[in-house]
C-alpha cells in the first residue's frame, strides 16, 4: 500500500514529540523453575547463566527498534519466577546471595530493573517464603536493580493477616536500611492482592504460575496524549464524548505498543506475551494522569468527582486498547503513583489529595496506593492497617490492588522525600493517628468473600 | 516484490530554504533507496515535506540511512524524522 496521510504522520510525530508518547517498558518474562538445586551456589550459577543467555540482546534490540520507529522505549526489564520458589529447593538457602546474583545478571545485560524477588503467600507461608520475606530489607539495601513483590491476598483465598503484619515490619526495616535515600528500598517493594503473573511494570513484575518458559511483555504509556485529546474537545462536551475520545486515543497508543511488542519478541526469538494497557505517568511536565482530571474539568486531583473521573478514564483506556491488541494483560488501566506524577505531587503538597482520597481512588484505578511517602514514625501496626484496607478493596472487588508506601526515616509531614528519575519525589502526607493494633494483631486470615449477593 | 517492512516515511520540518529536496533525495539515491511518493506543504510558516521511500534494494542498513538523513537535518537546521511506515499503518488503521 503506497498511500500515506500527512495528517496521520504529523499526529504521530506530535504524540511522541510534544505529548511524551513512549513505550514505558519492554519486559522479558523468564521462568527460573528449572534453576532449582539442593545447593544454593548451583542455583545461583544456573540463574545467572539463564538470564544472561535469554536477555543478552534485550537492550541492543530495544535500541534498534527505538531508532526504527523513533519512539522512546524507556525501560528494559526482566521479570522472573518468584524467587521463594526457586530458593527453597536448597538445603542451604541464602536469599541475599540469590538477590546479588540477580542484580549482577541484570547489570551485565544492561536492564533497568529485575522483578520477582518475591513470594505468593495469600493463604499461607512456606519456610522458603518466610526466609525470603525476612531477607527483603537486606536484599534491597545491598542491590540496585532488584524489585520485590509479595502477594498477600486474593479474592479466592482471602487475606493473610499474619503475612501482612510481617510485611508491615519488613517495609519499615527496608525503609530504615535505606534511610540515606529517603527509604528508597521501600519504593522497590510492593504488597499485592490478586497479583497478575504477567505484569511488565515494576515494582510488581514477576513471572507467574501458568506462564510459558519465557515471553516478551510490554507496557505502553501516554497520559500526555490522553490529556491533549481531552483538551481538544470543547469544554462543555458531555462525558460520553470524553470517554469516546479517550477510547480512540487508547486504541492508537495500544496499537503502537502491539507493533513494538511483536517486533521485539520476533527479534528475541521468543513468544509475545501481553500488552499492558496502562497510563503510567512520569514526573515530566505534561506526562501526568492528574493532568487528565484537570482537562476533564476538575480544579485539581482530589476534588470531589476525582474518583468518578478516574473510573471513567480507567474503563475507557481498557475499552479502547483491547481492540488494538491480540493479548491484553498485566495491570491495564491508569496508575496513580503520587511521587511519579508532577500534578499528583502538587495536589498532595497542597493538601488537596489526602491519604483517604487516594484510598478511595484505588477502588477504580489499575493498581493501588502507590509511591506514597508517609512519616517515618508511622507505627508498624498502622502500616499493617493500611495494607489490610487496600487488600480488602481488591479482594471484595475482584481487582488487583497494591500498596507501595514509604515510611520515610527521620522525616515528618510536610517534608519532601526525593528519589529522582522516574521515581520522582513525594511530599510526606499524614496518615490517621488512631491505633489499628488491636485489630491487626489478632492475626490469622480474613476468609475469602462470598462471590454472589453482590451488593 | 518489496516487503512492507522496508518502507520508510521521512518527515522534514523547518524553515524553507534552497536545497532541502535536492540534498535529501541525493542522499537517498546514494543509498539506493527509491522514493515512491513525495508531498510538501507550508504549515504555520513551516516547511513540511513527507516522503514515502522503499529501502528493499538498499545495501545500507536502516540506521545508516537514518544517520545520513539526520546529518543533513543537522547541517540545514531542520527536524528530520525517519521512521518505518508500519508505525503509521498500525496506529491509524483498524
Amino acid at each position: 500500500m503506497n498511500f500515506f496521510s500527512e495528517d496521520s504522520i504529523l499526529e504521530t510525530i506530535n504524540m511522541i514529540k510534544v505529548h511524551n508518547l513512549d513505550i514505558r517498558t519492554v519486559t522479558l518474562a523468564l521462568s527460573l523453575r528449572d534453576c532449582c538445586d539442593t545447593d544454593v551456589h548451583c542455583v545461583g550459577e544456573k540463574i545467572h547463566e539463564k538470564i544472561v543467555r535469554y536477555a543478552k540482546n534485550l537492550r541492543k534490540y530495544s535500541d534498534e527498534i527505538e531508532s526504527e520507529y523513533s519512539i522512546p522505549i524507556v525501560n528494559k526489564r526482566i521479570a522472573v519466577t518468584p524467587i521463594s520458589l526457586v530458593g527453597e529447593s536448597c538445603k542451604n538457602p541464602d536469599y541475599i546471595y540469590l538477590a546479588k546474583i540477580l542484580d549482577k545478571a541484570a547489570d551485565e545485560v544492561g536492564v533497568d530493573f529485575i522483578g520477582g524477588f518475591g513470594a505468593l503467600v495469600e493463604k499461607g507461608m512456606t519456610k522458603g517464603d518466610s526466609l525470603l520475606m525476612e531477607s527483603i530489607p537486606e536484599a534491597l539495601a545491598q542491590t540496585n536493580k532488584i524489585c520485590s513483590s509479595i502477594n498477600l491476598a486474593s479474592s479466592k483465598a482471602g487475606i493473610n493477616m499474619d503475612a501482612i503484619n510481617k510485611m508491615a515490619q519488613i517495609i519499615k526495616q527496608t525503609a530504615d536500611l535505606t534511610a540515606d535515600g529517603d527509604g528508597i528500598g521501600a519504593a522497590k517493594l510492593v504488597c499485592f492482592c490478586n497479583a497478575p503473573g504477567d505484569n511488565p511494570f515494576m515494582a510488581g513484575a514477576f513471572h507467574g504460575y501458568g506462564e510459558p518458559e519465557c515471553a516478551l511483555n510490554i507496557g505502553v504509556s501516554g497520559p500526555g496524549v490522553v490529556r491533549a485529546a481531552v483538551d481538544s474537545l470543547r469544554k462543555d462536551a458531555p462525558l460520553d464524548e470524553v470517554a469516546n475520545k479517550i477510547k480512540q486515543i487508547a486504541y492508537k497508543i495500544t496499537s503502537t505498543g502491539e507493533l513494538i511488542g511483536h517486533e521485539m519478541a520476533q527479534k528475541l526469538g521468543i513468544p509475545f506475551g501481553i500488552i499492558d494497557l496502562s497510563l503510567a505517568p512520569t514526573p515530566a511536565i505534561g506526562d501526568s494522569v492528574a493532568g487528565i482530571f484537570r482537562a476533564m474539568g476538575l480544579e485539581h486531583a482530589g476534588a470531589h468527582g476525582t474518583t468518578a473521573a478516574l473510573a471513567m478514564l480507567n474503563d475507557a483506556v481498557k475499552k479502547g486498547g483491547i481492540m488494538a491488541s491480540s493479548h491484553v494483560g498485566g495491570l491495564s488501566g491508569a496508575f496513580i503513583p503520587v511521587s511519579e506524577d508532577a500534578e499528583m505531587i502538587e495536589a498532595a503538597r497542597n493538601g488537596f489529595l489526602t491519604f483517604d482520597k487516594l484510598e478511595a481512588m484505588t477502588c477504580v484505578c489499575s493498581v493501588g496506593l502507590d509511591m506514597i511517602a508517609i512519616p517515618g514514625t508511622t507505627p508498624i501496626d498502622t502500616i499493617a492497617g493500611i495494607i489490610a484496607d487496600e487488600m480488602a478493596i481488591g479482594m471484595i472487588n475482584k481487582k488487583t490492588t497494591a500498596v507501595r508506601v514509604i515510611p520515610v526515616p527521620n522525616k515528618k509531614v510536610g517534608e519532601n522525600a526525593v528519589y529522582g528519575g522516574l521515581l520522582g519525589e513525594a511530599p510526606i502526607i499524614p496518615v490517621n493517628n488512631l491505633s489499628s493494633t488491636g485489630f491487626v494483631q489478632r492475626g490469622g486470615r480474613i476468609p475469602a468473600p462470598i462471590h454472589s449477593l453482590n451488593n | 516484490m518489496s516487503k512492507e517492512n522496508d518502507k520508510i516515511i521521512i518527515t522534514i520540518i523547518g524553515a524553507d530554504k534552497v536545497g532541502i529536496v535536492a540534498k535529501t533525495t541525493a542522499a537517498l539515491a546514494e543509498c539506493q533507496v527509491n522514493i515512491e511518493d513525495i508531498k510538501q506543504s507550508i504549515m504555520q510558516d513551516c516547511f513540511v515535506m513527507f516522503m514515502l521511500a522503499n529501502a528493499d534494494k538498499s545495501p545500507k542498513s536502516f540506521s545508516e540511512i537514518k544517520d545520513k538523513l539526520t546529518k543533513i537535518g543537522e547541517e540545514m537546521k531542520l527536524e528530520v524524522w525517519v521512521q518505518k511506515k508500519a508505525i503509521f499503518d498500525k496506529m491509524h488503521t483498524i
